[in-house]
This record gives structure tokens, sequence and C-alpha cells, in this order.
């Protein structure tokens, strides 16, 4: 009931919102994350279609999934993590826009087709995907192998105070997870202690906890941070001496995915948008911009020459392989939280 | 003549009337203003705390006392026994000690301010005025980074220290409390400044002359004269910073480096990741409550004082 007329209270102060006169043939709104879109693949679809795309921001996928699920956001377009494509399908959130269907999906690299969060892509396409692992300055940095979680769990003298985690309950548990060798989505009492022991003991070292990686490392406020490795090639360009790690241990690969809200205003635009950007040309301009492949093929030939052999997306034959984490059972999210809680408190 | 004046009676009448519905009509902007934006969203945050949350955000509709419990008592995690923690009051007693601490900071370096302006002729009063609000026409987030880029390893501080050869490496003011304090008086100075200013206005010199002549010292007349005048300005002022400072989000999430939640943040994370609306709404019912109970004390002590001088 609430609800309801929270819903009836939105759509009149959006009603009187929309009466502002729009300029180009339609509209089209997006809700990305931060920092993560090519402009200039927006203006390359505004002049195509003539449609005025708005664009917005957020920095995880439960704020985005927080402000969806109320309804009556007036975005078309979202760019979901894999797992949260899965939660948000099971919601009823995306509409079935059928991209496998669709006239450029022939691009689409086989291999991101039968995906375990939208088997067959009947809800979404590929945006990007990357790795989550962590960059550290080699110059001050002394010893020679970086590739150990060690170097953010148990840090030498050097590092200490000088590193940043992803402010990220998942992202910081898993890590500890596996330089503890335990399984994630882990619900074992014992293990997750140790994890717990773990990261308290750690903490004392962090010296932020903040999603701004490349910023943190440019400008010199610490010298090893938790790390997408898109991120950790554009911080690379300003700080050189940056290099991205695969610990030994393991490290989570992700996928970001375009999908269309099912209340969005703009359907046809958005499935206009969907198809746009399965197109080689187009797909490179996303990779251009955020460094993270983008899972559609022949988008190779139009990409930065740097990108294809760049250390943050070529990976080393010896690393292991990107681990896809599922989404947890919700008694396994409830001690995440806890122990979220307590390493914050 | 009865006639008359019951003719006039029913004007007079009919005038009140007129008048009262005047005024409940006036008053209607206001009402509604607090009833939709202040008592609705109210009521739904107090209804949303005694709900059980939903698997991803959101509530569903089970009655549920769990949210309050949560605040004081934790299942442990590893036995599922019910024990008293204090995670959730430290993170209360860290924010309500930063406000504090921000508040009396803000007081110290206002007070002077205020008084400086207050004695200056009034024709450039405004002036002054005019300066301290100043920093008001740029957002809060721009000027948090202004602190941050000012107060960093390579910021302008530490540079000039270093080049100056005061200090060899820099000191480490960012994401520390420190920042975070600097940053809350930095933000909230103005909401200081002007109720000070607004009370010392009023203040009549010639009393302070008048106390230097019968022998006061600079302290007495500062103790007696002055800062009884300002009162008012001081409760005022003080509640300003405190409760902004109290829930404050965007500060401590830059300056502090998000490795400690204050209240904000910790409202904040219940709607996004830890997918509990309940227990948020509950912390932002309890913060509300804290701070209802701070100022009912804080008013009563300040009155009480201010009539022992009167």
């Amino acid at each position: 009931m609430t609800r309801r007329i929270v819903t009836l209270f939105a759509a009149g102060a959006l009603g009187l919102a929309g009466a502002a006169p729009a300029w180009a043939e339609g509209e089209l709104n997006i809700y990305n994350w931060g920092n993560y879109t090519n402009p200039e693949l927006i203006e390359k679809f505004e002049k195509a279609y003539d449609v005025d795309v708005t664009l917005d921001g957020y920095d995880s996928n439960e704020t985005m999934l927080a402000k969806v699920k109320e309804g009556g956001t007036g975005y078309d377009i979202v760019v979901p993590g894999d797992y949260m494509i899965k939660i948000m399908i099971e919601q009823g959130l995306l509409a079935e826009i059928k991209p496998n269907e669709m006239e450029n999906f022939e691009h689409m690299d086989p291999k991101w087709v039968d995906v375990w969060w939208d088997p067959g892509r009947n809800y979404s396409v590929p945006w990007q995907w990357g790795t989550t692992s962590f960059t550290v300055d080699t110059e001050v940095f002394k010893g020679d192998d970086i590739h150990t979680l060690a170097l953010l769990f148990e840090p030498p003298e050097e590092l200490q105070g000088r590193i940043n985690m992803l402010n990220d309950m998942n992202d910081v548990i898993n890590a500890g997870l596996r330089y503890l060798g335990y399984e994630r989505c882990n619900g074992n009492v014992e293990e997750l202690k140790e994890v717990t022991e773990l990261l308290l003991n750690a903490k004392q070292h962090w010296r932020t906890m903040d999603y701004s990686t490349i910023e943190k490392l440019t400008s010199g406020d610490v010298d090893i941070s938790q790390n997408w490795n898109g991120a950790a090639m554009r911080a690379r360009a300003q700080r050189p001496t940056l290099q991205y790690a695969y610990p030994k241990e393991g490290f989570t690969g992700w996928m970001d995915n375009v999908a269309v809200l099912a209340d969005a205003p703009n359907m046809e635009n958005a499935k206009l948008f969907v198809n746009f950007i399965m197109a080689p040309e187009n797909a490179a301009l996303i990779s251009n911009f955020a460094r993270y492949a983008n899972g559609i093929a022949g988008s190779e030939e139009f990409m930065d020459p740097e990108m294809l052999t760049a250390p943050e997306i070529v990976m080393p034959a010896d690393a292991p392989a990107p681990d896809f984490v599922r989404p947890c059972p919700q008694e396994t999210v409830d001690m995440y939280n806890k122990i979220w809680t307590r390493l914050k408190q | 003549m009865a006639e008359a004046q019951s003719t006039l009676v029913d004007a007079r009448r009919a005038a009140e009337v007129r008048e009262r519905r005047a005024r409940w009509l006036l008053l209607a902007p206001a009402l509604l203003t607090i009833g939709i934006f202040g008592l609705f969203p109210l009521t739904i945050t107090l209804i949303y705390s005694f709900l059980s949350p939903g698997t991803y955000g959101g509530v569903t509709w089970e009655f549920s006392t769990d949210a309050y419990v949560q605040f004081l008592f934790e299942r442990d995690i590893f036995d599922g026994t019910l024990e008293f923690s204090s995670t959730y009051l430290q993170i209360y007693g860290r924010s309500i000690g930063l406000a504090f601490v921000a508040t009396v900071g803000a007081l110290i370096i206002g007070f002077p301010t205020a008084y400086f302006i207050a004695s200056k002729p009034p024709e450039q009063r405004n002036v002054w005025l005019f300066l301290i609000t100043l920093p008001f026409w740029t957002n809060l987030l721009i000027r948090t980074y202004a602190v941050l880029l000012i107060i960093r390893d390579e910021g302008i501080i530490n540079l000039g220290l270093i080049n100056a050869g005061l200090i060899d490496r820099p000191i480490s003011i960012l994401y520390t409390d420190t920042a975070v304090f600097i940053g809350l008086i930095y933000s909230y100075l103005p909401f200081m400044v002007l109720p000070l200013y607004a009370s010392l206005e009023k203040l009549d010199f010639r009393l302070v002359e008048a106390a230097y002549d019968l022998y006061a010292t600079r302290f007495q007349v500062l103790r007696r004269i002055i800062v009884p005048a300002a009162k008012p300005g001081i409760v005022a002022g003080s509640i300003l910073v405190f409760i902004p400072g109290l829930g404050a989000y965007i500060t401590p999430t830059l300056l502090g480096g998000g490795k400690e939640l204050m209240i904000g943040n910790l409202i904040a994370l219940q709607f996004g990741s830890s997918r509990n609306w309940p227990f948020g709404s509950a912390a932002a019912l309890i913060l509300m409550a804290v701070v209802m109970v701070a100022l009912l004390i804080y008013v009563r002590n300040a009155s009480r004082e201010g009539g022992n001088h009167g």
C-alpha cells in the first residue's frame, strides 16, 4: 500500500518533470557505473538515431538494484554485473528483449553466449568483462614476486599503511578466502572465523577502503590497491611503475552486461542501443575508454593497439583462470554482513 | 440599539472567522510541506523499521522487531546465541564524538569571527557576512574535494612544509579522524558564525565600556557581558553544526577513507550491499531519537543558565 502511494507521488513528480520539451526524436536514459561510458559512443548513438541520451552513474550493483526495485526511475538501460543480472531476471526487473534475435548478435563471441547468468542471452549483452585483483607500484615494493595476496593481507613494511582496499564486501572477503585457500560463498563457521581474524589484522595496514582506485593510486595516496584490470591500465598510464598482479591464490572474473529495464519508458530506443553496442566498432569504443575487453568478436581491429598487448588484458600463461563468483545463499550473505560490519566498526 | 449592537457582534464574528480562515490558508503551505516532506517519509521509515528485510533489498510485510534488537544484540555468527554487542554503539559513539568536537572547534573559531564582524561599522558588516557565505556558492562535494586536495600527502600543506624544510616526509592527515574533523568544521562554520553574529550584533557595546569603567578585567567582560549576550547565538549555532555533523555522509566518506563507518555511512550501507532496509530505517530513527534527546537536554540547560543571568 505504502509503496503504491510512493509510486503515485513519484509518478506525479515525474509527470511534472516530463513536461519539459524533448529536443531530439526520442530519449534514452542510461544508468551505468560511474566513469565507465565513452562519451564518443554516446555522441555517435545520438547522431545515428537522433536520440537524446541522458547518462547517470552508480558505484555498486546494490545501489543500482535498490533504486531500480522501487520502480519509476525513468531509466531504460542498466549495466549490472553477472550475478546481478541473474538476480534482476529472477525479480522480473529486466525486459526480455531477445538480443539473440538482433541483427548484430552474430558478432558476439560464442564463449559469452551461454553464460550462467543469462543462458542463451535472452536479456543482456556483454558491456565489458575483466578481472578484480590488485595493482602495486613496483618501485615502492622491494620484493620480486608481486603475484600473491600476501601483499594485501601480510604486507611488507614498505607497503604498510599504503594500501587501498575496494569498499566492497564480496571483493574483500573473497580475497581473504582465497588467501587462506578456502571456498568462496563459504558457510563454514570455523573458516569464516579465520578470515575475520585475517581481515581485522590486516586492516591496521590499510589506509583506505574506497572504490576510486585510479585517483587513489595516481595521486600517490597509496602504493597498492585492490583494482579492476581496466582501472589498473588507466592508472598505469599516469603512473608507469604500477603493475597489475595475477595472484597465484586466485582472483575474481566478472562481466558487466547491458540490459533493459522492464518498465523502460523508451523501450524501442533501448533495443536500438543494445543492438548498436554489439557492432564491433562500437564495442571497441567502449573498450578504448574504460580499458576492458568487451566480448564482441572482431572489435580488436578497432581497438587501440596498446590494448591488444597490455599486461592487464593479456594474462600470463601461468596465471590461474579468473573465478566468476556466483551469488551466495542468504545465510552466507548474512554472515558476510556481520564480518563486514565488524571489520568497519 | 440592541439590533445595531448585534450586527456589530455579527460583523466582528464574521471578521474573526475570516481571519482564522486566512491564518489557516497562510499556514497551509508550511503544513503541507511538513506533512508531505517530513511526516510522510518519516512514517514510512517508522513502518519499515518494524518489518523484515527482503532478500534483495526492500521489505517483506512481516512484523519484526529484529532491526531494533540487532542494534544492541548480536546473534553470534559462530554459535547462534544472542549476546550484547557494542558494534553499532561504537559507530554512534564515534560519530557523536566527532560531531561534538567539530561543534566545539567551530565555536572556538566562529566566536571571534562573529565578534570581529559585529564590532565593525554597520556599512562594512555586510561585506564580511558576504565573505562568510561565499563558500556556500559552491557545492559541498566540491568544497570537500578542495579540502582533500589541500591536506593530502602531496597537497599544498605538506608540499609547503617540505619545501620550507620543516619536515622530511609528509604528515598523514588525509584519511584520519583529523581530516574528517577539519572537513566538518570547514563545511559547517558559517552555520556557527551567522547565528553568533545575529546575537552579537544586538550587543550594546556601551555595556562593555561601562564594565571597563567599573574595573572589570578583559576576561570578566567576556564572561559576564559578551558571552551571555551571545548565548542564543551559541545555542542556535551549536545545534546547526552538531546535527548535520552527526549525520554527515560525504565528509567522512571522502576524507575518512571509508575504513570506519559513521552513522551516515552505516545507514547508507543498509540500503545498499547489506540489503537490510528495516535496520537502516531503525538506525535512522535511533539517530533522530538521540538528536532529539540531546537537543532537549541542551536547550533546557541553556535556558536555565540564561535565566540565572537574567
